[in-house]
């Protein structure tokens, strides 16, 4: 369904060209779900941005494609992307307090999303006719949806404001506005990091919940390989813009290859295990303006040789759609 | 209110000159008799207390008093002058409305580009410039030079307008007199130009810069991932946000826009409350200045109180 090749992403600047995605390659299939993880800043926020065709001012796609249901996204002129916008491929943001407009009605702003695409659209009568039956399947459909997420009496809160909204809950009347229109791909950016960890678990579950009945194809984006572990199908690391590792998730969190991976890994704590060390990753991202031909993670890995410092690698396939951008695996 | 009575009241009159000095003139010819006769009709030979006094008892059973140089009731001189100023200054406040949010817009929009920088600088000067002086500027390229606009009063002769509400505008329109209507807003533009000139500037100013900040939200980002067109987005989603400071601006600038109005209705002879006020200040006309002042002050605060009301409607966060 989504086929993503050698896509790059760059932001204009006064040092020249950042890299902020750097040749991604990902695939995603009806009803998958693909997380994608990484450190802040590594480019997961942005590739989602670039499949929407919202890439933020300065950046610009200077190479690659992104394969829609046969189409490329990159060749379709900003109204064709507009109609794809919110009724094919959908978004879910990160802190939903600041995500719902304050000053409109929240059943306004799930309504919003179905009439500009004409969703529940009917033929018959005159302009007015037509008017009034399309304000009222829309307003059914946004109760239904409210009800759908977990908003509760919807009747009534379909007039409150999102100020009179938990964040939980606000996070719910941002999935119904991604429902709305039944997209096919949900791109989830970070949808639980702002919230409470109870309030994770239940909008994980709905999430998991539309995957399901829905056959909606989700792409999450976490720096919580926990979180990634327990609800996708597949996995992609990113570092630096890059992916360095790709697979099945039992096979990337069973049989780490990346060095940046097992770093990830041995990061989390353990539940469990008394008086355990926790090791982070030493250093910090570098600085995507300053990435040479090495490999970008060379300065921080703990089992860089001296044929790091001299080439990069390419994703290579070690078995069982298992992909690694490593030196040591070739 | 009762404050700013209190203050006009004790301040007029300790202010230098004499009103009835300045009605009977410095000439040799008015006895000591006929000073004194007319001291007592004004009631000025009483204590200030015991004028303060009466002058509170009258004004709040409605009756402001007579002034002292026309000789009719300040009520009836105020109803009289202040449709000119209303009209003047909703003239004022549309221009700088109408003006300013589609430029702080766009500036925010396009920022950095030349259009930006341009009415930013444009309106850095709009701040910076005194009505006086631009009223006089306007006269001079518009009368003077162009003759396009007329540069004195409020309606031009033989227009046969009749008064129906005393707003030239509305008058003509009820009547249906296309002559007048066009003279008596040929003579609206340059003053409500005026007026509206330092308003329009600030306004643009924060327009923008609550325009910038908006634009960077969430919700923004939100209603473009919805499909929505970047006109629907930037008219509908982020202007309704970023108006909320601009609307606490024009409130707090209505104070300004009145003292404004004093000066251009002196540069462009209009015929307001402005003019009549400073008039009044020159003549010492006590009961006069103090009945304008006590409007000055009634319209201020209906004027933020509207603005709090307003806020209601764009805000949902406040509620009455």
């Amino acid at each position: 369904m989504l086929e993503i090749s050698n896509l790059t992403m760059a932001y204009a600047t006064k040092r020249g060209n950042v890299k902020a995605v750097n040749g991604v390659n990902l695939s995603l299939g009806k009803g998958e779900i693909l997380g994608l993880v990484g450190e802040s800043g590594c480019g997961k926020s942005a590739t989602l941005l670039t499949l929407l065709g919202l890439v933020p001012y300065p950046g610009k796609v200077i190479n690659g494609s992104i394969k829609f249901q046969g189409e490329d996204l990159l060749e379709k002129k900003p109204a064709e992307m507009r109609k794809i916008r919110g009724k094919d491929i959908a978004m879910i943001f990160q802190d939903p307090m600041t995500t719902l407009n304050p000053v409109f009605k929240v059943g306004e702003q799930i309504r919003e999303s179905m009439r500009v695409h004409g969703f529940m659209e009917t033929k018959e009568g005159n302009w007015w006719q037509r008017r009034e039956k399309n304000k009222i399947n829309e307003t059914e459909r946004v109760l239904q949806l409210m009800r759908e997420v977990g908003i509760s009496s919807p009747e009534r809160r379909y007039f409150e404001y999102p100020h009179q909204f938990s964040g939980g809950m606000q996070q719910r009347a941002i999935i119904a506005i991604a429902l709305a229109c039944s997209a096919k791909l949900l791109l989830a950016d970070e949808p639980t990091t702002a919230l409470d960890v109870t309030i994770q678990a239940q909008i994980l579950e709905l999430l998991a919940q539309i995957n399901q009945e829905r056959e909606t194809a989700i792409i999450l984006v976490t720096h919580n390989l926990g979180m990634a572990a327990e609800f996708c199908h597949k996995i992609a690391v990113m570092y630096a813009g890059e992916i360095v590792e790709q697979g099945p998730t039992d096979e990337v969190m069973e049989n780490p290859k990346h060095p940046y991976t097992q770093g990830l890994l041995r990061s989390i704590p353990k539940i469990g295990k008394v008086r355990q060390k926790i090791e982070p990753i030493p250093g910090t991202v570098p600085d995507l303006a300053l990435l040479d031909e090495t490999c970008p993670f060379y300065p921080r890995c703990n089992q860089a040789n001296e044929a790091c410092s001299r080439q990069r690698y390419s994703l290579r396939d070690i078995g069982a759609g298992h992909l690694v951008k490593c030196a040591i695996y070739g | 209110m009762f404050g700013v009575v209190v203050l006009v009241f004790v301040f007029m009159r300790f202010t230098p000159g004499d009103p009835v000095d300045l009605m009977m003139g410095k000439a040799g010819n008015v006895t000591q008799e006929q000073i004194d006769a007319l001291r007592a009709q004004f009631n000025l030979d009483a204590p200030i207390y015991v004028q303060l006094y009466d002058y509170l008892k009258d004004a709040v059973h409605g009756d402001l008093g007579d002034s002292f140089k026309e000789q009719r009731p300040v009520t009836e001189l105020i109803n009289q002058t202040m449709p000119a100023t209303i009209e003047l200054s909703v003239m004022a406040v549309l221009f700088a409305l109408v003006i300013a949010i589609p430029i702080g817009v766009y500036s925010a929009v396009k920022q950095n580009s030349l259009i930006d920088r341009l009415s930013m600088g444009v309106s850095f000067l709009g701040v910076s410039m005194p009505a006086f002086w631009l009223g006089i500027l306007l006269i001079l390229i518009f009368s003077v030079k162009l003759g396009i606009a007329p540069p004195q009063g409020r309606i031009g002769n033989g227009t046969g307008l009749v008064h129906v509400t005393g707003f030239y505008i509305l008058d003509s329109l009820i009547t249906g007199n296309w002559a007048a209507l066009k003279s008596s807003l040929s003579h609206l533009i340059l003053p409500g130009v005026t007026l509206g000139a330092t308003m329009a500037a600030i306004v643009a100013r924060v327009m923008r810069s609550s325009m910038l900040e908006v634009l960077c939200q969430d919700y923004v980002v939100l209603a473009r991932a919805k499909g929505l067109r970047e006109f629907t987005v930037i008219a509908k989603h982020a202007l309704r946000n970023g108006l909320i400071p601009a609307v606490t601006v024009v409130g707090m600038e209505i104070g300004a826009l009145l003292g404004g109005n004093m000066i251009v209705e002196t540069v462009f002879g209009w015929p307001g409350l402005g003019r009549l006020a400073v008039n009044a200040i020159f003549n010492r006309d006590y009961p006069l200045v103090q009945g304008v002042v006590m409007f000055y002050a009634f319209v201020f605060v209906m004027a933020n109180l509207i603005v709090d009301v307003l806020y209601t409607f764009i805000n949902p966060k406040i509620t009455i």
